[in-house]
């Protein structure tokens, strides 16, 4: 459902995955994260400079409606991939409270999920992903099921954590604006068999605050997602308007 | 409702959960009653409920002894299953080779006539407790197998993949995701075995039920058949409903304590 799919990510780098449903963005990420594995070709990644120990690098992965587990309070959630890694309970506990505390989540701690909003669940969700400290991060429409405020605070939040980290983020999503505001590079996939058929950097400042969304470069960029998108057929019925734009 | 811990409306939902059926139990009797003594039905046919009160009280000695030990038969052929049946149960999971190899046999445990058997099961654990217990076992264990299955089977995908990113090790596995998914399934296969281990216990008593002890409630009825006691058949037949009910209540309160522990719903 893949093809000629022949793409170098910069170290460091914030990628947005753009497509229509069913194209093939998030087996490339599962594709990327090694879940699983491509009939033909080879994916590789290359540990960045600092990570002479632990060898191999270290990938976290962000699914679409936070996947937490419900018996685990917040806090051991977000402990859980250490240990997962062999690290003793109370020293994977106090570990997770820095990423908690990078989304803003100090108060929460002893919640469990069923007690914290949709938002709130989604911040648990990257805390979690970012407690291993991964170089790259990978996101499959994490913010599909929010609403559009909590979508676009979370989205700042996440362009906010990727400048202060500088890991490598690849991010799977449908919604045009929402790639435009996050990524530095946009890449658009075609319906099947999935090809890119787009590679484009987006030309907005470094710094990208909620005023940018009004703005008319902002719009622009946006612009030219969409027609890349509709010339590739993903739109077509015609009844289509811009999906979530 | 003098414990402190009671919520304001448990006492109000304790009333409109138990209210209901007790009026049904009441107007039955009432009905029950009142018809056997109208129509003068013969009373080795249907005793009226109060023959049977009194049969109760008459032979509460001997009753209770009777109760004890199907109890313990049933009790022990259950707490087997659970620990057996749950065993299986997560081989199985772990290994598709052994499912198919063994499901099979397992299944027979559940379509095998137990009445049948049962002789079987006097020749090979001699009369009394032992065979009670195994047949109870036999009756019970196949919805705790099936269950416990299902319940490690339904893992979230996505969070299957959460753990095999982080490498989990097999046993992280299953004692971090598998097992906390698979409780409330293997919560509801306990509780339909509560209720079967006792009617295995009854029957199994009814063929290997002549121990040198107390003899338990299946023999009680068989006794009381042959006598045409039908208030004293109609008793045991009520208390072994009543440890039936007792068993399934035992467990559902476990159950609801550990579910709420889990936060799953139910």
């Amino acid at each position: 459902m893949l093809q000629n799919i022949d793409l170098v990510i910069e170290a460091g780098s914030f990628v947005a995955l753009l497509g229509p449903s069913g194209c093939g963005k998030s087996t490339l990420l599962r594709f990327i994260s090694a879940l699983d594995q491509p009939a033909s070709g080879s994916i590789s990644i290359s540990a960045s400079a600092d990570e002479s120990v632990g060898a191999r690098t270290k990938l976290a992965f962000v699914f679409q409606d936070a996947q937490l587990l419900p018996w685990r309070t917040v806090l051991d959630n977000v402990a859980l991939p250490l240990e997962l890694q062999g690290t003793s309970r109370a020293e994977a506990r106090e570990r997770a409270r820095a990423p908690l505390a990078e989304v803003e989540l100090n108060d929460v701690h002893e919640r469990f999920p069923d007690q914290l909003s949709g938002g709130m669940r989604m911040r648990v969700s990257i805390a979690r992903a970012l407690v291993t400290e991964p170089s790259v991060l990978l996101l499959d429409e994490p913010f599909a099921a929010l609403d559009e405020l909590t979508r676009q605070r979370l989205d700042e939040r996440l362009r906010k954590l990727w400048q202060s980290r500088r890991m490598t983020v690849i991010f799977v999503t449908h919604a045009l604006a929402e790639a435009a505001f996050l990524a530095e590079r946009a890449l658009v996939m075609s319906r099947r068999p999935g090809r890119i058929v787009l590679d484009h950097r987006l030309e907005l400042p470094e710094e990208r605050s909620s005023e940018l969304r009004a703005n008319a470069d902002f719009a622009a960029q946006t612009a030219l997602l969409y027609r890349a998108l509709q010339q590739h057929g993903a739109f077509d019925d015609g009844s289509h308007t811009r999906s979530d734009a | 409702m003098t414990d402190a811990s009671f919520k304001p409306g448990s006492a109000r939902a304790l009333v409109s959960s138990a209210l209901p059926p007790a009026l049904t139990f009441a107007i039955v009797m009432v009905l029950w009653e009142g018809v056997v003594r109208a129509f003068s039905v013969p009373r080795f046919l249907v005793p009226p409920p109060s023959d049977v009160l009194s049969a109760v009280w008459t032979e509460r000695a001997p009753l209770a002894g009777a109760l004890l030990t199907t109890a313990q038969g049933a009790v022990l052929g259950f707490l087997l299953s659970a620990s057996l049946g749950t065993t299986v149960g997560l081989a199985f999971s772990l290994s598709r080779w052994l499912e198919r190899g063994l499901y099979p046999y397992a299944l027979f445990l559940q379509t095998v006539p137990i009445v049948a058997v049962a002789p079987l099961l006097v020749l090979w654990f001699g009369p009394g407790l032992r065979a009670v217990a195994v047949s109870a076992f036999i009756v019970s264990v196949f919805p705790i197998i099936a269950n416990t299955l299902a319940g490690l089977r339904s893992v979230d995908p996505r969070l299957s993949d959460l753990f095999r990113l982080y490498g989990a090790k097999l046993g992280d596995t299953v004692l971090k995701l598998r097992l906390p998914t698979a409780i409330p399934s293997m919560m509801t296969g306990l509780k339909v075995a509560s209720g079967l281990s006792v009617i295995g216990a009854i029957v199994g008593e009814f063929v290997a039920g002549f121990s040198e002890g107390s003899a338990g409630l299946g023999i009680t009825v068989l006794a009381a058949y042959r006598q045409l006691r039908t208030d004293l058949l109609f008793a045991a037949v009520l208390l072994a409903s009543l440890l039936g009910l007792l068993l399934f209540a035992l467990v559902s309160g476990l159950s609801g304590l550990l579910l709420r522990r889990l936060r799953a719903p139910g």
